[in-house]
């Protein structure tokens, strides 16, 4: 076993075990922080790796929690169909916007998608009726049950937020060192001569945008399903830049750094709140006193500096 | 002989200029050739043409008898051509070996030994073997520009094309390129674009004269030293612009 699965079943095995130990304060956190990461790896795959920087990946995200959250709400369909639904949904929409948005390139795809996911968003304030716009709607506890468990209890929750996030953890260690993810690295770094050996760069773009859409899809329905409300604001500008943050404190093209940049930005804020209500300025100098003294984020020093080859 | 490579009537302006006009060009399986002309004499263009990197406003290429004028660059790429580039242009953050390995695996795919060995073979053709696990932006210039043929060696090419590959490199370095190319002729076509009068004359089956985006000489390299009119073209005298 080679030391990067080591670590990366470590951490696995590590969150497993912290289930059985933690408070309920840290318990309920972590579950949510580990739903949260799964967004942030998804984009890692498209931002970190591919070197596409989107900016409204929210989209993705809210249609994860929308294809879910309203099958429950409208249909008797159950927890698991509308898990398979927001993935559907994020992979769709992937594939649409990926053909128009992938036509542009740098700070004109930034736009582009930003512009995307603002559609996204105020089509959920359009059809309030059905989507309660800003409001938002619970998921009702009693459609949240999968093969007789409670996905509302706190116990369920965490397992289930832990085996989710395990399996895209490990799909993104699995990725990125198969042969395409190789590629989305070279395009990254040079996109044109990736071209002149020979890959289709714009169908692999597209590729790398809808795996990312479809997993950050997925902790889009997770969110949804786990913590039981579907809101308008999960599909705000906020939650494109949330993503961004996180991959960038954590170390974008790591696959650890995600989760990392998710745990340290969760609690950067809830420990900053508990000191003072200006919680923002505490978290901000922070982020700046990061971003001076390790631009690459928290695994991109770690690599930089004592572990070149951490994936 | 077949050819591997024909352009017919191609041309590219650039703002009402003429950079390339209708140039019939035809390359023989097998061959090394040299496409030379003065600065500005279109090679850029012209080469940028056959890979597909920049569309002709007219004309046609086509490749091994096929018509690939509407195909986009890594098609063509696909097909089997291989293009380095003047400025050299390797993922600067990677190894050599990981370069090499992209390389090779759009042909060998998910096959790891043979992506193994086939970039070892390609970085010790060069002479980068012991380079290997070196990030390509810590190699020297000169390495850098072997890497490039290195990346596409691993892509087993039938035609290659080399952009001024000997840019910047030192005498030593020139030789072991010349031995590399000759060495390489038993299995590719070469077409090279080169500056290098040395290189040119001592590598060249035949010889291509561009000057002011038409073919102005073909010929053996010894041809072309006798031409006058590529002299003129070099020396830049009156009965060029005649």
């Amino acid at each position: 076993m080679s030391r990067s699965l080591a670590l990366h079943l470590g951490l696995v095995a590590l969150l497993l075990a912290l289930n059985f130990v933690l408070p309920p304060y840290a318990h309920g956190n972590l579950a949510r922080v580990m739903t949260l990461a799964i967004y942030a790896i998804g984009y890692n795959i498209a931002f970190g790796y591919t070197g596409l920087l989107s900016l409204g990946h929210a989209m993705f995200f809210a249609a994860g929690m929308y294809g879910a959250g309203l099958l429950l709400r409208f249909t008797e369909a159950g927890a698991l169909p509308g898990f398979a639904l927001g993935l559907i949904c994020g992979a769709g929409l992937a594939l649409a916007v990926g053909l128009l948005a992938l036509r542009t390139a740098g700070v004109s795809f930034m736009i582009v998608t930003l512009m995307f996911s603002q559609a996204i968003y105020l089509t959920i304030l359009y059809f309030g009726a059905y989507t309660r716009g800003d409001e938002g709607f619970v998921i009702d506890s009693a459609a949240r049950v999968v093969a007789g468990f409670d996905l509302g209890d706190s116990g369920v929750r965490y397992l289930v937020a832990w085996a989710l996030f395990s399996a895209a953890l490990m799909f993104s260690l699995w990725l990125v060192n198969r042969p395409t993810g190789r590629v989305f690295v070279a395009i990254r770094e040079n996109e044109p001569r990736a071209r002149l050996l020979g890959y289709d760069t714009f169908r692999l773009k597209l590729q790398a945008l809808v795996i990312s859409a479809t997993i950050s899809a997925a902790s889009g329905a997770a969110y949804g399903l786990l913590f039981g409300y579907a809101g308008a604001s999960f599909a705000g500008v906020q939650y494109s830049i949330f993503p961004l943050l996180w991959v960038l404190l954590g170390g974008a093209g790591t696959v650890i750094g995600p989760f990392l940049g998710t745990l340290f930005m969760f609690y950067l804020i809830d420990l900053s709140s508990g000191i003072t209500d200006a919680y923002m300025l505490i978290a901000g100098v922070t982020l700046i006193g990061l971003t001076l003294f390790a631009p690459q984020g928290i695994a991109g020093e770690i690599r930089r500096r004592f572990w070149r080859a951490l994936p | 002989m077949s050819a591997i490579l024909e352009t017919r009537g191609l041309s590219r302006s650039f703002r009402g200029l003429q950079a390339v006009h209708a140039v019939d060009f035809t390359l023989e399986r097998g061959e090394i050739r040299a496409l030379i002309g003065p600065n500005g004499a279109g090679k850029t263009t012209f080469v940028s043409m056959l890979i597909g990197r920049l569309a002709p406003d007219a004309g046609t290429v086509a490749f091994e008898g096929r018509d690939i004028t509407a195909l986009p660059d890594h098609a063509r790429v696909a097909r089997g051509m291989a293009y380095t580039f003047q400025i050299t242009s390797v993922f600067s953050r990677l190894t050599a070996a990981e370069n090499v390995a992209l390389a090779a695996r759009r042909r060998l795919g998910t096959d790891r030994a043979a992506v193994a060995r086939e970039v070892a073979e390609a970085l010790a053709r060069t002479g980068l073997g012991d380079r290997a696990e070196v990030a390509a932006e810590d190699l020297s210039y000169g390495h850098q520009r072997l890497l490039e043929i290195a990346m596409g060696l691993a892509q087993r090419p039938r035609l290659m094309i080399l952009d001024e590959p000997t840019q910047g490199l030192a005498e030593s370095e020139i030789a072991a390129f010349k031995a590399l190319i000759r060495d390489l002729a038993a299995e590719t076509t070469i077409l090279l674009i080169e500056h290098n009068m040395g290189v040119v004359m001592e590598l060249a089956d035949r010889i291509t004269v561009l000057n002011f985006g038409e073919v102005l000489a073909e010929g053996t390299p010894a041809e072309i030293h006798a031409d006058p009119r590529v002299q003129d073209a070099y020396l830049g005298t009156e009965r060029a612009h005649a």
